[in-house]
């Protein structure tokens, strides 16, 4: 895929981040996510410059102007239809998008299904905090059922999503799993992700430090996964279905070729088009 | 109100003929239109063929409502010379689309019944062929064949054309070509045999075929003018009536090196659209009402962000689902008002099925170019209907737009330069890399709640928009006088019509079809209506949208006038002329 295996030694992490002071609450996890994406950026190694960050809204959706690549931070829930349109229209570029679990999983759920489905070659990074943080704690798709909040007193009552299930049913070509805690960790999973042909989907587990405090513990049980990764989407299911939510690495790397539409070598100009009206 | 079925006594099509094919879903009516209006593409006339037909995909009601002339249609008249129904089935479902009259002909097939009483009131002759017992006459061929040879004769079409319009449609084999080809011939003689002949007026022969005529739908037209502008990316939802123009780009964008993706939804369309525009290439999507509705939050993005895109809207009745294949001019004010925020964009109207073409390749030109957003407001009319054409003129060539250069010193996105307009870097590009943002931002594209960065980035945006000189093409402007009729898009032609019947009368009046509706061109209309004392406004909604859109943003004259009603029906140009007339009496009085 493009020439996203070139390492080069000019650069570093500190080459992909903007001067723009971020608007996240101290020891939020987006923080080490923004450092495990610049970090894995300097390990594919192309420029800032060609590499483009698509978002939508919300607390994590603010990453793409506090890197130095191009950004698009569009309107909530759109992100992956922005991202679908800017690589199609543009193959040469490496494409990430970043978001949230609301934007992702509840106003962007449709999207998040055509995009596993159509495989084109993004690398799609959400920070999950099973919470709506901008807008001040309510539950999202993942949030627990009986967490209580104003929005839900004494909890939606409602199963919580399954995103990586999903996203092997609908069709993404790489899912795995992350922890913001472990920036490193993070960061080799976001580059293997990049590498990886077609649609890879990260969920990383980023804690909100203010609205799900409790998140905190994460770091003491997310736990690497015990098994290798498969090629096997059935497996792959079973396996994330029947995990505590915890378990972090790669959990499925698949063989689909990702969607590019063919690009003739040579065009026809405009007024061979119109032969076809021609009296 | 009158009985639409009758015909208004002015005449049904003068200077050429106006025929109605019927029959149910899938009985071929289409085709047999279709091949009409080739064939008297071939024998060196114009034509227009207007499609209607129920929510059916078969077996329903469907007609083709054609009108031949020896120059352009691009509007129906007020009735229809023939009507030939191949069946029944439905007719009083569209019967109001075939108004017929005093010396109008209606041919049926006696094996399918009499014809329907709606029309008893007509005093349209009724001649009957047993077109169905003729085609099974001949093994292998097709009703609607004997239909179009009947046609044909009756418009005084030669009979080669309508045999060479066969052949060229060739999707089946020769025997079955064989057996068409027959059907015509025997269909063209029964026409030939009636005793009284079947007096509606014959198509003039026309001296020389002008060179460079097409035949093509506003759909397909306003995909050329987009691919002319130089947009290289789609992405689109099927929707009724907007869907012909993706079916037609998907093959003739991949010829050109470009793009078309099938979106999950309209809210993926408009997103992805933008996606690809923000990575420079210039990239449009077409719709109808509910889904431009669906595209609001992700135009007012484009608005914001300062991201060209293309936004064809293929009007249909409304609101919601509405009447999904008929045509209505309803979306205006959405169009031209329907964003949260102070969001200017460009609204174009293409004025015939030519100028969908050279309008939406100026939209092109004019979202790139500006950096904004453009809504093309077609409609079913104009999308559906196919139309024999001189080639429409290019507005141009390619859109332009202000891109930044590689490490351009101290880049700022959003700079608040004179014009409004300015650089905008594409990814790949060195030294200028930016975040393109719905967030309010500053002229360097940070995001800024500030009262001073809001003011000075609305400023910005609407003067673009507003200090652009758009030229002479934001209007057609016809005539002289001290009375103006207003209109805009598909309607123009109708009006154009009536217009002129009215100066036959004596009327002095002067036609203005406005093509860019925003922004508004406040200075430009005031000229236009220098001198004129009275001003009528016509348009196809219920609301008087344009009506209430101009008091809004033009000085008009003392006490304006309005001409509106809702589709599905077309506006008739008899209709207008009783309404120019009345109004025009009115003016009398006053005075």
């Amino acid at each position: 895929m493009n020439d996203v295996g070139v390492h080069s030694a000019a650069l570093a992490p500190a080459s992909f981040r903007s001067a723009i002071k971020p608007i996240w609450c101290p020891g939020c996890g987006d923080f080490s996510v923004l450092s495990a994406i610049t970090k894995a950026l300097a390990m594919i190694g192309r420029p800032p410059h060609e590499v483009a960050v698509v978002s939508g809204i919300g607390c994590s959706s603010r990453i793409p102007a506090y890197t130095s690549c191009y950004g698009l931070h569009g309107v909530h829930g759109r992100a992956l239809a922005a991202a679908t349109g800017l690589k199609v229209a543009r193959p040469d570029l490496t494409v990430l998008v970043t978001g949230g679990d609301g934007d992702g999983y509840s106003i962007g759920g449709n999207h998040f299904l055509h995009a596993c489905r159509r495989n084109v070659d993004l690398t799609y990074i959400v920070m999950d905090n099973h919470v709506y943080g901008m807008t001040k704690g309510q539950p999202s798709p993942t949030t627990e059922p009986d967490w209580d909040s104003k929005l839900a007193p004494g909890g939606t009552k409602i199963r919580v999503f399954h995103p990586l299930v999903v996203a092997l049913a609908a069709g993404a070509n790489f899912v795995a799993r992350a922890f913001s805690g472990d920036p490193n960790g993070a960061a080799a999973l976001i580059a293997q992700a990049i590498r990886h042909p077609g649609f890879s989907f990260i969920e990383i587990l980023s804690p909100c430090v203010t609205f799900r405090p409790e998140q905190k513990e994460w770091k003491t049980q997310v736990h690497a996964s015990p098994v290798e990764a498969t090629d096997d989407p059935v497996r792959a299911a079973r396996r994330v279905m029947t995990d505590d939510g915890l378990n972090v690495g790669v959990l499925y790397a698949g063989k689909r070729a990702p969607y590019l539409p063919e690009r003739r070598a040579s065009t026809a100009a405009v007024t061979e088009l119109e032969a076809e009206f021609r009296l | 109100m009158s009985d639409p079925t009758i015909a208004d006594a002015a005449g049904c099509a003068p200077q050429g003929v106006a025929i109605a094919l019927a029959g149910s879903g899938g009985s071929g009516v289409m085709t047999a239109g279709t091949l009409l209006l080739a064939a008297a593409a071939k024998a060196g006339s114009y034509g227009l063929m207007v499609r209607t037909s129920g929510p059916q995909i078969r077996g329903g009601e469907a007609a083709a409502l054609l009108r031949l002339a020896h120059r352009p249609v691009d509007t129906l008249g007020d009735g229809f010379d023939l009507l030939l129904a191949i069946d029944w089935s439905n007719i009083h479902r569209f019967a109001d689309e075939v108004p017929l009259g005093a010396n109008s002909v209606i041919v049926g097939d006696p094996d399918a019944g009499d014809p329907p009483e709606i029309y008893a009131g007509s005093g349209a002759r009724y001649v009957a062929v047993a077109m169905k017992k003729m085609a099974k006459a001949i093994a292998g061929s097709w009703v609607n064949m004997i239909a179009l040879g009947l046609a044909g004769a009756a418009a005084g079409l030669p009979r080669s054309a309508l045999e060479e319009a066969v052949r060229a449609d060739g999707k089946r084999g020769d025997a079955a070509l064989a057996a068409n080809l027959a059907a015509l011939g025997a269909g063209y003689a029964a026409a030939s045999g009636f005793e009284p002949p079947l007096a509606i007026p014959h198509l003039p022969r026309a001296a020389a075929a002008r060179p460079d005529r097409w035949l093509i739908s506003g759909n397909e037209a306003a995909g050329v003018g987009a691919i002319r502008g130089g947009v290289r990316f789609v992405a689109a939802y099927p929707i009724t009536p907007a869907t012909e123009m993706l079916e037609w780009m998907a093959p003739a964008l991949a010829k050109v090196g470009g793009t078309l993706l099938q979106a999950e939804d309209e809210l993926a369309s408009i997103n992805m659209i933008i996606g690809g525009a923000y990575g420079g290439v210039p990239s449009l999507t077409a719709t109808a009402g509910p889904g431009l509705a669906l595209m609001a939050e992700g135009i007012g993005l484009a608005v914001a962000s300062e991201t060209p895109v293309v936004i064809v809207d293929v009007m249909r009745g409304g609101p919601s689902t509405g009447i999904p294949a008929k045509s209505e001019q309803s979306d205006l004010s959405f169009a031209v008002s329907g964003l949260h925020g102070d969001a200017p964009r460009l609204v174009l109207a293409p004025t015939s099925i030519a100028d969908c073409a050279t309008t939406t390749q100026w939209a092109v030109q004019l979202a790139e170019a500006l950096q904004a957003p453009a809504i093309v407001l077609s409609d079913q009319f104009l999308g559906q209907s196919r139309a024999v054409i001189d080639r429409p003129a290019d507005a141009g060539g390619v859109a332009e737009r202000l891109i930044a250069a590689a490490h351009a010193p101290d880049y700022q996105r959003y700079l608040n330069t004179e014009s409004g307009i300015s650089p905008m870097a594409i990814p790949g590009t060195p030294g200028v890399a930016y975040t393109a943002d719905g967030l309010e931002h500053t002229q360097a594209a940070v995001p800024s709640s500030a009262a001073r960065d809001h003011r000075l980035q609305l400023d910005k945006r609407s003067r673009k928009l507003d200090r652009y000189d758009y030229g002479d093409r934001w209007a057609d402007i016809e005539g002289d006088g001290d009375a103006a009729v207003i209109t805009f898009g598909s309607t123009t032609a109708a009006v154009r019509e009536a217009v002129a019947r009215a100066r036959a009368q004596g009327h002095r009046l002067k036609l203005i079809a406005m093509r860019l509706l925003a922004p508004a061109q406040t200075e430009r209309l005031a000229a236009a209506l220098a001198g004129v004392r009275r001003v009528i406004v016509v348009e196809q909604n219920h609301g008087a949208q344009l009506y209430r859109y101009l008091r809004g943003h033009f000085d008009l004259p003392a006490r304006p006038a309005s001409f509106h009603r809702p589709g599905p029906l077309p506006l008739r140009p008899g209709e207008l002329q009783r309404a120019l007339a009345d109004w025009s009496s009115e003016g009398s009085a006053a005075a």
